[in-house]
């Protein structure tokens, strides 16, 4: 009995999760440039390949979300590595307090960094100065992927790789980085999509000329509603999603 | 073997150090600095920015968000926690599954979901046009650009973060525990209170960190769903930083948005102790 | 000078933990050498300077003369098998094999045929494609063996080889590694708690305890002659009787007196146990004080309260002083 009452709650807790994105999707296929259902159609989705403004951003987004993710990923591994060796306090401590500083904070105070910056060199704002900010607060999110995974991980392994002679640095590529690998995928997976998801920190340190796929698309949405922010909504969703589906395929042939 | 450690540490020093810790204290710096009249900051060092804070303007403001984010956080747990429950004790080859279904959305863009509720509530929404094709409603219901709108903004974005710890608590308790209580005359609700509840709290206080946390230093669902009207501390921040230009106290209310998340989660450690991590 | 290794002095610490105290010991070439002690007593960190995972604060280790106290792992030909096994579970069986041969072994080019040979050696040929997590216990530590052979290490170490075996299986592979390690003729020494493992497989043993090299020689030798109470104690049961003490399986038992030179108390039968290969009985002297046996089962039995004999004879006491 109760738990039907149970089954019926999660039927509709599903649905409160899924529902929005599913009609959203669904009307991206409509005619209509209104609310009202008048058939289906591609055209908004002909729309967006002419809106050159919107293929730069997807582009920008894109572009950084690949290079913060290859670096955040490296570098975070690494660290949550070395860290496993011999506890680093300080780092850790910074680590966890960027991972708890509200977004916005995170932002002005790379805004505040990057204008000091531009008044005393020639420095400017634009993409690099956005996966600058993307690397920095996904290093976190990383390195606590890769410590759930190292926290499992025997440390005779490293041990036993360097009894068959393997030095340090061999130990760690030969043997606990690909052990680790589920992991490292996990946590590239998680970085790829903080960065991909990002607008407040980006909007404030990505300068006039840079622009991200969240930034054109809030734009759009404080405009209102454009069955065109319906396609390209959709494109993220379905891209994504596929996304994700890969890495669980490529997660289950490494473990 | 040390050397290698420093070698790997290195880069994340250097990142966290130049791009988060110095950052940080450029924003401490300013908050004790003077605007300047065209905007930037200079002398005299003041406190200004700090007692400016007192003001019934911002202070209803800072008490708004806490309610906004106390409200969210609580509409999370009641939602969150029968999904949880659904999903531990529902069989080990669906779990993943239903995990997976939670975190879907998660995994779409924040910007894309807030945009689908838009989508969904706006006067010309799908919502006010379906109520109205029906002849439900004559005028457009003000569904959007208020205070509820915030909040169903914010629970929608952060439900995931709720239910994934107190489902990790659930799935690991004992299933012969309840067993247990029944075999000693509990009724399923009693069993429910008085079992699964009080086992499952290390989750539902990191779920109820990890969604606060976020809801309390929100800045883009209320400037979206809630339209300007409905404003929280990091929609001042922004704003002081972008329109206003008046960064030593945007700086200073940073500051204070962020030492009361650490306040609360130092709080919150202290008395949770260590079943948080 | 046949050691192949050589421990002088060694100490150290872990913090306040002094976890090995001025710890000296030698091992000849092509011996079983076992390192004996409870839990705790500092063996296993014996074991880990000399593999090399710890460096010792003070004293030298010596690998055929030379000093070795401050190399890596990757540094000294010697190899560990570890308690767990450690094999890597990203490999299979072979490649865990070659992973010792490419990086320590100097014979790249007979690559395949060591491992073939190595493989024929601990009889596991056949399952080489195998991931660790698709062998048994025994498996995997025939393959962990294997990879340490594969390199030809001057020395092998063993940590705790039996600890992870269901118990049936202990006493088989109790005797197959001895086999093994005739054949091979690679000095092993294994760090074991279980005196009964060390006495069985070790030429020699040393013990430790707290820390400190207790007694080091030939199972038989600080078995008769144990120089601490400690070491009597932890080798078998010992029935200690002020300054001395005697084993249960010296002790005999007669309804009368024994005419031979043998010290000789009246008794009662407190109680008795068969035990299948012998009687476990508890006598009380007159004087009051409690004394073990352990009495073939050819002897008469005995049951509670019947008053008989015990002795011994002088030549088979324990003679240590209480206090060490």
């Amino acid at each position: 009995m109760k738990n039907r009452w149970l089954a019926a709650y999660a039927a509709f807790a599903y649905l409160f999760l899924h529902v929005p994105l599913l009609v959203l999707t669904v009307f991206s296929f409509n005619a209509s440039r209104f609310t009202h259902w008048e058939g289906f159609s591609l055209k908004w989705y002909a729309v967006l390949l002419e809106d050159h403004r919107l293929i730069e951003a997807a582009l920008n987004s894109i572009l950084i979300a690949v290079a913060a993710t290859a670096l955040a990923t490296v570098i975070g591994t690494i660290a949550a590595y070395g860290i496993w060796k011999r506890s680093a306090p300080v780092l850790e401590g910074s680590l966890y307090t960027g991972l708890v500083t509200p977004e916005i904070v995170t932002g002005v105070s790379l805004l505040a960094l990057f204008q000091g910056l531009f008044h005393y060199f020639n420095f400017r704002l634009g993409l690099h100065t956005v996966i600058l900010a993307h690397v920095t607060f996904s290093i976190a999110y990383v390195v606590i992927v890769i410590q759930a995974r190292l926290k499992t991980m025997d440390k005779s392994l490293e041990e036993a790789a360097m009894d068959l002679g393997a030095t340090e640095f061999g130990a760690f590529r030969k043997v606990t980085l690909p052990v680790l690998m589920p992991g490292v995928i996990a946590a590239a997976l998680l970085a790829f999509t903080i960065s991909f998801d990002d607008y407040v920190i980006t909007s404030l340190v990505s300068g006039v000329d840079t622009e991200t796929l969240p930034m054109v698309i809030y734009t759009m949405a404080r405009k209102g509603v454009s069955p065109a922010v319906n396609a390209m909504s959709a494109l993220i969703v379905i891209g994504v999603g596929a996304l994700i589906v890969a890495a669980e395929k490529l997660q289950q042939q490494h473990t | 073997m040390n050397q290698l450690r420093t070698w790997f540490l290195a880069p994340a020093r250097l990142l966290t150090f130049g791009f988060f810790l110095a950052p940080l204290a450029i924003v401490v710096l300013y908050s004790f600095l003077t605007r300047g009249t065209y905007g930037g900051q200079g002398a005299p060092f003041t406190l200004e920015n700090y007692t400016r804070l007192a003001d019934p303007l911002y202070l209803e403001i800072l008490v708004k968000s806490f309610w906004i984010a106390i409200l969210s956080t609580a509409i999370c747990l009641v939602m969150g926690f029968p999904l949880a429950l659904f999903i531990a004790r529902s069989g080990p080859q669906w779990r993943g599954t239903w995990i997976n279904l939670v975190m879907l959305p998660f995994w779409t863009n924040f910007l894309v979901r807030t945009y689908a509720w838009m989508f969904l509530l706006r006067d010309t929404g799908l919502i006010n046009t379906a109520f109205q094709g029906l002849g439900l409603i004559s005028q457009p219901l003000p569904l959007l650009y208020n205070d509820g709108a915030v909040i169903l903004g914010l629970v929608y974005g952060y439900l995931p973060f709720m239910v994934l710890p107190i489902f990790s608590t659930l799935e690991r308790q004992d299933p012969f525990l309840l067993e247990a209580a029944a075999d000693l005359g509990a009724t399923p609700w009693q069993t429910l209170w008085r079992v699964t509840v009080p086992m499952a709290k290390p989750g539902i206080l990191a779920g109820s960190v990890l969604v606060f946390i976020p809801c309390l230093g929100a800045y883009l669902t209320p400037d979206l769903m809630g339209g300007g009207k409905s404003i929280m501390i990091g929609n001042v921040v922004q704003q002081q930083f972008t329109s206003s230009r008046d960064w030593p106290f945007g700086a200073a209310l940073s500051l204070v948005l962020t030492a009361l998340v650490m306040v609360l989660l130092w709080f919150i450690m202290r008395r949770g102790g260590k079943e948080l991590i | 000078m046949n050691h192949v290794l050589e421990v002088r002095a060694v100490s150290k610490s872990f913090g306040a933990n002094h976890a090995v105290r001025d710890v000296s010991l030698n091992v000849e070439r092509g011996e079983l050498f076992a390192l004996l002690g409870p839990s705790g007593c500092g063996k296993t960190t014996v074991l880990r300077m000399i593999a090399g995972f710890e460096t010792p604060d003070r004293g030298d280790v010596l690998l055929d003369g030379k000093q070795i106290a401050q190399l890596k792992p990757y540094e000294r030909n010697v190899s560990t098998v570890f308690q767990n096994y450690a094999l890597f579970p990203h490999l299979t069986a072979r490649q865990n094999i070659e992973f010792g041969l490419r990086h320590k072994g100097n014979a790249i080019g007979d690559l395949a045929a060591r491992t073939q040979k190595v493989l024929e050696l601990v009889q596991m040929l056949g399952k080489e494609e195998r991931f660790p997590a698709r062998l048994s216990g025994g498996e995997k530590q025939r393959i962990a063996l294997a990879r340490s052979l594969a390199i030809e290490p001057d020395l092998l170490l063993l940590d705790e080889p039996l600890s992870a075996l269901d118990p049936k299986l202990r006493k088989r592979v109790r005797g197959e590694l001895k086999d093994l390690q005739r054949r091979v003729g690679i000095t092993f020494i294994i760090v074991t708690h279980d005196q009964e493992e060390a006495m069985a497989m070790a030429d020699r043993v040393a013990l430790m305890n707290k820390g400190i090299l207790e007694q080091m020689g030939t199972p038989e030798a600080i078995y008769l002659r144990p120089k601490t109470r400690f070491v009597a104690s932890f080798l078998g049961s010992v029935n200690w009787r002020g300054e001395y003490g005697v084993r249960p399986e010296v002790v005999r038992i007669s309804p009368t007196a024994p005419r031979n030179g043998a010290r000789s108390h009246r008794a009662q039968i407190h109680s008795s146990l068969f035990l299948g290969n012998c009687f476990h009985v508890e006598a009380r002297l007159e004087d009051g004080t409690a004394l073990t046996a352990e009495i073939p089962r050819q002897d008469q039995t005995y049951l509670p309260g019947e008053n008989v004999h015990v002795w011994w004879h002088p030549d088979d006491e324990i003679h240590l002083p209480a206090a060490s």
